[in-house]
């Protein structure tokens, strides 16, 4: 994207994460929660996170991986294991970076 | 002009000396190790996207919602169209519509645009302190006083950390790889909306429907991931609720 694209979807981004949060602020009177949002709510977030997240992990130049040498895979594979035993975002994050790079620099993946 | 700064600064010292806005930041301080390091990573991976430190200080600034700010930036590196993007952060941002709802009882006596001006400073934290401080709505009470201390120190830390992360990833060379840091924090943020079996479920959906639909144009992969699993997701939900209505 180009510069100018990217302040117009982060000036469309900031618009949305406003809405979304004074959604039920907004009106005057107060307003039930429909059923299709409450479906929404349980199931969407965690479904745009996971479709985002896993092409990046298993396609590479718009192909599935071919090899199971891959840093990412194994990186990933360790943060999930850091997740599993200490639930913490920031260690799941920083053990993940870390293996890919051990892989990376240490045996040239 | 200068009236007004003073006004300004008399009004913003009266809060801070107010006893639950007082509370509301003590309570969020001990948030702060985990928002900082959180900030940090979300703010080196917004370096490695490539969009420069500008767009992206001005993204954090503006946006205020690390889930969504990570959530798009592959998006973006793959120029993927800009509705693409919009629709995933819509998909992303569907809890703060569930915090609104919540909250919605004790800040409905203020006028709209305090409203407002509160619901940009909602956050997945604070909405945790502020539901364990306040479990039920009494009247009375200065509510907004304790979501403004817990909200503006959390608001302050996070922008640090997230700036601090930006410039520090900017100078850290581009052949280390270090955007799988963005990866990664996506990954993590997935697993802890991982609560439930049909969450569980509507996150393999997701992740399988995108990798199969990889070919189609402009990242529509993404919103057919979304769409499958939010289906399923409601089908394994209703098959859950008939099975235990049968054993009951």
């Amino acid at each position: 994207m180009s510069a100018l694209e990217i302040f117009l979807t982060t000036l469309g981004m900031a618009a949305i994460t406003l809405l979304s949060r004074s959604f039920f602020m907004l009106p005057k009177d107060e307003l039930p929660m429909p059923r299709w949002l409450r479906e929404g709510l349980r199931y969407a977030p965690t479904a745009a996170l996971a479709a985002v997240v896993t092409p990046e992990l298993f396609m590479t130049q718009g192909h599935f991986i071919d090899t199971w040498r891959n840093a990412g895979l194994f990186g990933a594979a360790a943060g999930l294991a850091f997740y599993a035993w200490r639930r913490s975002l920031f260690g799941t994050t920083v053990c993940g970076t870390g293996v890919m790079l051990a892989l990376r620099f240490g045996l040239g993946w | 002009m200068n009236f007004r700064i003073n006004s300004l600064r008399d009004q913003a010292l009266a809060l801070a000396r107010r006893p639950l806005f007082r509370e509301g930041a003590r309570d969020a301080t001990p948030m702060a190790i985990g928002i900082a390091a959180w900030g940090l990573v979300a703010g080196v991976a917004m370096a490695k996207s490539g969009m420069g430190i500008s767009l992206a200080v001005f993204m954090s600034v503006l946006v205020y919602a690390g889930s969504a700010q990570i959530a798009s930036l592959p998006l973006i590196v793959s120029d993927a169209p800009i509705w693409v993007v919009w629709a995933t952060t819509a998909c992303v941002s569907l809890r703060f519509m569930a915090f609104s709802f919540h909250y919605r009882p004790y800040f409905a006596h203020l006028p709209r645009r305090q409203r407002i001006a509160l619901s940009y400073l909602m956050g997945d934290t604070n909405f945790a302190l502020f539901i364990r401080r306040f479990p039920e709505h009494v009247p009375g009470e200065a509510y907004p006083d304790y979501f403004l201390g817990s909200a503006l120190v959390t608001y302050g830390l996070w922008q640090v950390a997230i700036i601090t992360g930006i410039v520090a990833g900017a100078a850290i060379p581009a052949s280390w790889g270090l955007g799988f840091a963005g990866t990664m924090a996506l990954l993590a943020l997935t697993c802890t909306q991982l609560r439930t079996p049909s969450t569980i479920a509507a996150a393999v959906v997701a992740g399988c429907a995108a990798v199969a639909a990889y070919a189609l144009p402009l990242r529509l992969n993404i919103l057919v991931g979304i769409a499958a699993a939010v289906a399923v997701g409601v089908a394994a939900h209703h098959a859950q609720r008939v099975r235990g209505d049968a054993r009951s």
